[in-house]
């Protein structure tokens, strides 16, 4: 017996238990609403058990895997990544009309999903080196490795996922120390170059930004999904219409309700007590990121720990954003909530790499 | 030293880190505060308003058709019923190549190609989106057929429906009507009145006949269903439902044996019959010859049947009853004579002595009698049982057009009846107010001579003759002609009675009046012109025979039947009523270029007064005459007119 509880303890030795808690809470709630999104599908559970326990994985793996060990094959990944990412331009598969996944023979990848890691890690790393005096160069070569990826995942097209990438390589640039006059300046020639963006948007894009503006101009079309998701969550109330109770969800009138609109059936059948109470549970786990991020032990372990915990913000705030209609629609899901592995191993990865520099800390300074 | 700068640096580091960090902390807080305002936005503040919209997503409302009532006659003969069957519909807007789907469906079904073109028409006048009926009643087996094949006709639909159908056929059909689908103008008109509502389930409507005049006591009242549907449309459950009220039931006071044994009588003659009951107003018989068969038009009438109908010399579509109208003859006669003696011209013991043509004070023109040499001596009762055009042409004169025409017109002449059905005309009583409107042309004092023999701008409907007709057998008390006699509400099922409504009391000299009838009453006899009408009848019949000119005749030119094209011969009219002391029937008949009143119609009315007084069947269903052929020889003995 002590043996097995010795073994456990040494399997749970770099788990971070709070962060673990309130992972594990928001995770079944997510499998409530996703037995309701699917129309009581059990398929469907049991598929988002296996990623859920895939995602644990992933999450063990990352979190025993010490900090400066990360901080070693960061540059590696991040040119495999490259590398993948150029594959997926030139002999990517198409579906949907876009060019995003890479055969390998042995499986098909994603590689954009990679890239979400691999790029906070590459600028943590940069930024690490280089860390006694910054100088503009610095912040030219860093745009640079992130405009790189930024611009092939842009290209596939991915919008919800070059957004997070641009995020999480932004958030390492801001809490590396970006000059508060040269983000002013940025946004000012973003500003300028808005009208020149906009024209360089593919249509479905531009008209996606379009609908956001004025749902009501393609009700069935372009804008239906906008309004529908609306209508759930308004009709939600206060307290919500109860589980498995959403007309709008259970009746089909939401699109993409399993996934990017998962939202929509959360905010139906647990109306705005739910909102909340959700809210307030990715505030935490957000809190808990910025917390091992603002004790990190080196500017790797911050900038990296930090840029994790404002991607998942991002991942938050621009789905239920464009859920409830104040974003336009791109393909962010919920975290860890939305049906789907790649995205919720990436997410696992994100937090075993928080665990492992919260709980490597101390055998680094002794 | 080294170390320390760097610990130092690194916690100046550590701080600024944490500092930025502060700052995206902050800004993570100001948008989730975004996305809670956006939630309470939402889900508190517009909450009946997304809540609305969410319940109108999921219900919506399916209107469930009542039960249209059925007609029947006064005996309880059902004229009009409804029955299930299965219909095979498509709905164009979801179906992608239209005439391969119809081929297809041949191949399980059968679809003749009146079904195609019936299709084609009602496609032209529906939209896209409706479920337009390609073949009706199909069998069981058909049904079965295309069920198994179903998932290859998208678009394409079986449905149990209610229709509607005729049994009795062609029999009464102008007085029954029929229902159609519902077209634009249906709709718009609906709108209009505000019955839209009641029609969401309903796809037929009375387009004419009882059929149309009672639209709103047959149909009944829709139901309605709140049914839970998805996002595709499919009915998920039913939440609660209205259950229809099933239309009323029609008991007309028609019988239908005795309409059946008029219809017989006119054999292929055109023309109309209207049979009322002198003390209630109730119609007894409605003829309109020849008639059609209603029971095409209930699903829209294929192009070829509405060719046939339409195009028909014979013009079976019209009306005859309440739109045909002819000029009354001599038929008038007997309410000018009435109008005379009111008028304190011509009561007994007044006669004039006939040379067989009247002439006008200061002219030559000789307005001829119909009997060459005239009929000698003629008092009034005389006048009109020998229907002496002398004796009118006087009368006329005396009286003026005006007063004529006020006095007459009580009898339902240039007006309405006011029968319970849709279209009446009202014909025409001149006077030279309407003359010099119409052709800006003064009033002539010869055409007052012409009218006073029912001839000139005179016209008349069957429907107003008969109604004269039995407001003179009723001594001048005019009751509203109903086809209606009672109403039987689609839940209860007890009968509601229509009471007789009383139009008019025409205030006549008693004695007057009998002077009239006994004139009428000897025209059936011997010396009459309708002698051979009352021949052998055990019961009283006055009468009065009538020919309208269909072409003019020129003075001096002698009528001469067998010269004349069969449509440019005179129509036969016949006005009677029976028995004539205590009458219980007063009709009109019409008979199309049939020639002379009484051999031409009065047989048709014998036979009909015979049947409803007596039971009396006509002895063998009448010989196909021609109507190119002679009259029967025995009835040559009827003077003419």
């Amino acid at each position: 017996m002590p043996t097995i509880r010795f073994m456990f303890k040494q399997l749970g030795k770099h788990f971070d238990q709070f962060l673990m808690g309130v992972l594990m809470l928001t995770m079944t709630v997510a499998l409530l609403v996703l037995f309701s999104a699917s129309g009581q599908s059990m398929d469907r559970m049991s598929a988002q058990m296996v990623n859920i326990i895939a995602g644990l994985a992933a999450l063990w793996v990352f979190a025993n895997i010490p900090p400066q060990h990360l901080q070693r094959i960061a540059v590696p990944l991040y040119l495999l990544g490259m590398v993948l990412l150029i594959g997926v331009f030139f002999f990517g598969d198409v579906s949907k009309g876009a060019r995003r996944w890479l055969d390998l023979g042995v499986a098909r990848i994603q590689p954009s999903e990679l890239m979400k890691i691999a790029v906070p890690m590459m600028l943590a790393w940069y930024f690490d080196r280089r860390d006694q005096s910054l100088r503009f160069s610095d912040y030219i070569v860093a745009a640079i490795l992130l405009m790189l990826p930024l611009g092939l995942v842009l290209k596939q097209p991915d919008l919800g996922t070059s957004l997070l990438i641009g995020a999480s390589g932004f958030y390492v640039l801001f809490l590396a120390g970006l000059s508060w006059r040269l983000m002013g300046g940025l946004a000012l020639g973003a500003a300028a170059a808005a009208p020149f963006l906009w024209n360089m948007l593919h249509d479905y894009q531009r008209r996606r930004i379009e609908i956001l503006l004025d749902p009501t101009q393609d009700p069935l079309g372009a804008g239906y999904h906008t309004i529908q998701a609306t209508i759930a969550l308004g009709s939600g109330g206060l307290s919500g219409k109860g589980w498995l109770n959403g007309t709008q969800s259970q009746l089909d009138f939401l699109p993409e309700r399993h996934t990017d609109f998962i939202f929509a059936v959360f905010g139906e059948e647990f109306g705005l007590v739910g909102n909340l109470l959700l809210l307030l549970l990715f505030a935490i786990i957000i809190g808990r990121g910025m917390m091992i991020a603002a004790n990190g032990q080196n500017a790797f372990c911050r900038l990296l720990a930090g840029s994790i915990a404002l991607t998942f913000f991002t991942y938050a705030f621009v789905n239920m954003g464009m859920v409830s209609g104040i974003l336009p629609v791109v393909g962010v899901p919920l975290p860890l909530i939305s049906y789907g592995g790649t995205s919720l191993v990436t997410l696992m990865i994100g937090f075993g790499i928080l665990m492992s520099i919260q709980t490597h800390k101390k055998l680094v300074t002794s | 030293m080294n170390s320390r700068f760097e610990l130092r640096n690194h916690r100046q580091e550590q701080h600024y880190f944490r500092l930025r960090l502060g700052v995206a902390g902050v800004v993570m807080l100001i948008c989730f505060g975004i996305l809670a305002a956006r939630f309470v936005h939402l889900q508190l503040l517009r909450y009946d308003y997304y809540h609305t919209l969410a319940e109108n997503n999921r219900i919506s409302l399916v209107p469930i058709a009542p039960t249209r009532g059925l007609i029947m006659d006064r005996n309880g003969v059902v004229l009009a019923h409804n029955f299930f069957a299965y219909t095979l519909e498509i709905t164009p807007a979801k179906v992608k190549d239209l005439e391969q789907t119809i081929n297809d469906i041949a191949t399980l079904v059968e679809v003749s190609p009146s079904d195609r073109k019936r299709f084609k028409k009602l496609r032209e006048q529906s939209h896209e989106f409706e479920s337009i009926p390609l073949r009706m009643q199909l069998s069981e087996t058909e049904a079965a057929r295309f069920a198994v094949s179903r998932y290859r006709f998208p678009g394409v639909e079986i449905r149990s429906r209610l229709f509607r159908h005729y049994p009795q056929g062609p029999l009464g059909a102008h007085l029954i009507g029929y229902i159609g689908r519902i077209n634009d103008s249906d709709q718009q008109s609906l709108k209009k009145s505000g019955e839209f509502p009641n029609y969401l389930g309903s796809d037929h409507i009375g387009k004419s006949g009882v059929e149309q005049f009672y639209e709103r006591t047959l149909h009944g009242i829709t139901g309605t269903q709140q049914v839970e549907t998805d996002a595709d449309g499919h009915a998920v459950r039913v939440l609660s439902s209205t259950a229809p009220v099933a239309g009323d039931n029609l008991v007309l006071s028609i019988d239908s044996k005795l309409q059946d044994i008029a219809e017989k009588a006119f054999g292929v003659r055109r023309g109309a019959l209207v049979a009322l009951d002198p003390n209630t107003g109730q119609v007894l018989a409605y003829v309109s010859m020849p008639t059609f068969d209603p029971n095409l038009f209930v699903n829209g009438i294929d192009p070829d049947s509405w060719k046939a109908l339409n195009e028909s010399l014979d013009k079976p579509l019209i009306n005859r009853p309440l739109r045909g109208i002819y000029p009354p003859g001599s038929t008038f006669k007997p309410f000018v004579a009435l109008a005379g003696l009111e008028a304190g011209r011509r009561e007994p013991p007044f006669s004039i002595s006939d040379p067989g043509f009247y002439k006008l004070a200061g002219s030559s023109h000789r307005y001829r009698d119909w009997k060459p040499g005239g009929h000698g001596i003629v008092d009034m009762r005389k006048a009109i049982t020998v229907s002496c055009d002398t004796f009118f042409y006087g009368l006329a004169h005396e009286l003026g057009i005006e007063r004529m025409s006020d006095f007459i017109g009580h009898f339902s002449f240039g007006k309405k009846t006011g029968i319970d059905l849709t279209g009446e005309l009202g014909g025409l009583l001149p006077t030279p107010a309407w003359k010099k409107k119409r052709f800006k042309q003064p009033w002539y004092p010869g055409e007052t001579l012409i009218v006073g023999i029912g001839q000139g701008y005179t016209l008349t409907t069957p429907m107003q003759l008969a109604q004269a007709t039995a407001i003179l057998a009723n001594n001048g008390i005019a009751y509203r002609p109903r086809l209606v006699s009672g109403i039987q509400p689609g839940g209860s099922g007890k009968l509601r009675p229509v009471t007789p409504e009383v139009l008019d009391r025409i205030k006549l000299d008693p004695k007057h009046v009998e002077l009239v009838k006994l004139g009428m009453m000897d025209v059936t006899q011997p010396g009459g012109t309708a002698s051979s009408v009352g021949a052998g009848a055990p019961y009283l019949i006055a009468a009065k025979t009538g020919t309208a000119q269909v072409v003019g005749i020129k003075q001096n030119e002698k009528y001469n039947e067998k010269n004349v094209a069969e449509r440019h011969r005179d129509h036969a009219l016949f006005i009677a009523y029976a028995p004539a002391e205590s009458p219980k029937i007063a009709l009109a008949v019409i008979v199309e270029n049939g020639g002379h009143g009484g051999s031409a119609a009065g047989p048709i009315a014998r036979q009909v007064m015979d049947y409803y007084l007596l039971g009396k069947e006509p002895p063998a269903p009448p010989p196909e005459a021609s109507p190119n052929a002679a009259p029967p020889a025995e009835e040559e003995t009827d003077a003419h007119d």
